[in-house]
């Protein structure tokens, strides 16, 4: 079968790709582009660890068809970082050991970024609300969020 | 399998018709992939309607607001004006999942998913909010509970769509307000759920009213009992009380891990009572 033809911006690259109709967003990344950071927890839009930015918006790439990112502007944890220079948060997530196992951190990084970029001064109650649609088994959550208010301070001087 | 994206209603209509296996809708996806990946559909056809021209936008009409089929909840909650006019309906909408969900969930979505525990319906039925659904047939404009049958199963015909959710235009003096109970904070489906839509006179008494109850029964409940004796009222606490009582009354809940049928009657008309208060105040009740 060959396939559906599917033009999309990721990271700011033209990619062109085949992918099947029933093939998720983040099936594409992983297994057609190579992009694992993106990262399959639950499949069924729960846990976040799938998270990417699709057109401005935060979305679980499990819940989205690979066929429905043509045309689209899709932002993944893989342009998060400039070359060797961390983004902000990635930063504070590694200064304030905010992660242990790390496979809910690309999708903590996408969530939080989106967050910030919306509201740039979120309380603590903000922060939690704001990222309730990750998971996380290891830190109990406080680490992370006192990473995000660190990060957004950092930014808001920036 | 077969995906496309047709770019008028009248194609996505047209395939929808002459499909032959099992067709769907595709607007957030939300519950679509998620029965997909658990195997509880297999699509011969998925028709996704996000590109057909309208369908992801929000339109203020001279009648009131004209909601696509394909606007993401998280939209509902960035337009101030209907934010100003509906803010029960909007909050209803914006308790669905999380902010990943909220950027892809649609309120035409949640209705045609037809769970009776959907957050944005019972908003919507106390909202006399109404669907435009088209078909081969040409298009027909129903009230939304006449749009879910029972859990899972609505009353659209083969080849039919919802293209847009329609409120009035409010009046003065108008509020509305969604309640739900969960045993978290955040990102729960309701044990049990209620929805008030209320206008006042100018003197602060009730002038109509409706309230829907959800995950109350098969369907989400429009009881027009509790609606009826509101009106006349400033919300004393006798009609609070008869309120509660009517919306326990008209609850068919059934017993499961998530509640038992009796806390589901209590909690209906506790919630029934506060989403009123709230609805009456938003309304410049006092």
């Amino acid at each position: 079968m060959a396939g559906i033809a599917v033009s999309t911006t990721i990271n700011g690259d033209a990619v062109e790709y085949l992918c099947q109709p029933d093939e998720t967003l983040l099936d594409v990344l992983r297994d057609r582009l190579g992009l694992t950071g993106a990262k399959e927890g639950c499949g069924t839009g729960d846990c976040g660890a799938c998270s990417v930015i699709v057109d401005g918006r935060l979305v679980c790439s499990c819940l989205v068809l690979g066929a429905e990112a043509e045309g689209r502007k899709v932002e993944t944890i893989e342009g998060m970082a400039h070359g060797d220079q961390l983004h902000p948060l990635q930063q504070k997530f590694l200064e304030h050991a905010a992660l242990q196992c790390g496979i809910c951190t690309p999708g903590f990084l996408i969530a939080a970024k989106d967050l910030l970029e919306k509201n740039p001064s979120p309380t603590e109650e903000e922060i939690r609300f704001g990222l309730a649609g990750n998971l996380c088994r290891c830190t109990g959550y406080d680490k992370i969020v006192r990473a995000v208010q660190d990060a957004a301070n950092v930014m808001k001087g920036a | 399998m077969r995906y496309i994206r047709p770019l008028s209603i009248e194609d996505a209509v047209g395939e929808l018709a002459k499909a032959v296996g099992p067709a769907a809708i595709l607007a957030g996806g939300s519950d679509l992939l998620v029965r997909m990946k658990g195997g509880f559909i297999e699509p011969e056809l998925i028709v996704d309607i996000k590109a057909i021209g309208g369908l992801a936008d929000i339109a203020e009409t001279a009648d009131g607001f004209r909601i696509g089929a394909a606007v993401p909840c998280a939209v509902l909650g960035e337009n101030k004006a209907l934010r100003k006019a509906w803010p029960g309906v909007v909050e209803a909408a914006n308790l669905i999942g999380s902010k990943q969900v909220q950027g892809r969930c649609t309120i035409t979505g949640n209705l045609c998913n037809a769970s009776p525990a959907a957050d944005s319906v019972p908003a919507l039925v106390a909202a006399a909010a109404q669907a435009v659904v088209a078909g081969p047939s040409g298009k027909r404009t129903i009230a939304v509970e006449a749009v879910p049958t029972g859990p899972g199963r609505t009353s659209l015909a083969k080849g039919e769509m919802i293209e847009a959710i329609l409120l009035d235009k409010r009046p003065e003096h108008a509020g509305d307000a969604y309640l739900r109970f969960i045993p978290r904070t955040e990102m729960d489906i309701a044990v049990v759920s209620a929805g008030v839509n209320l206008t006042l006179d100018e003197k602060g008494a009730i002038k109509t009213a409706r309230v829907a109850l959800g995950a109350a029964a098969p369907t989400v409940l429009l009881v027009e009992e509790a609606g009826q004796v509101l009106i006349g009222s400033k919300l004393d606490e006798e009609t609070l009380e008869r309120l509660a009582k009517i919306c326990a009354g008209a609850c068919r809940p059934i017993d499961d891990k998530r509640g038992t049928i009796e806390f589901r009657r209590k909690v209906a008309g506790v919630l029934a009572q506060r989403a009123a208060t709230t609805a009456y105040k938003r309304a410049g009740g006092k």
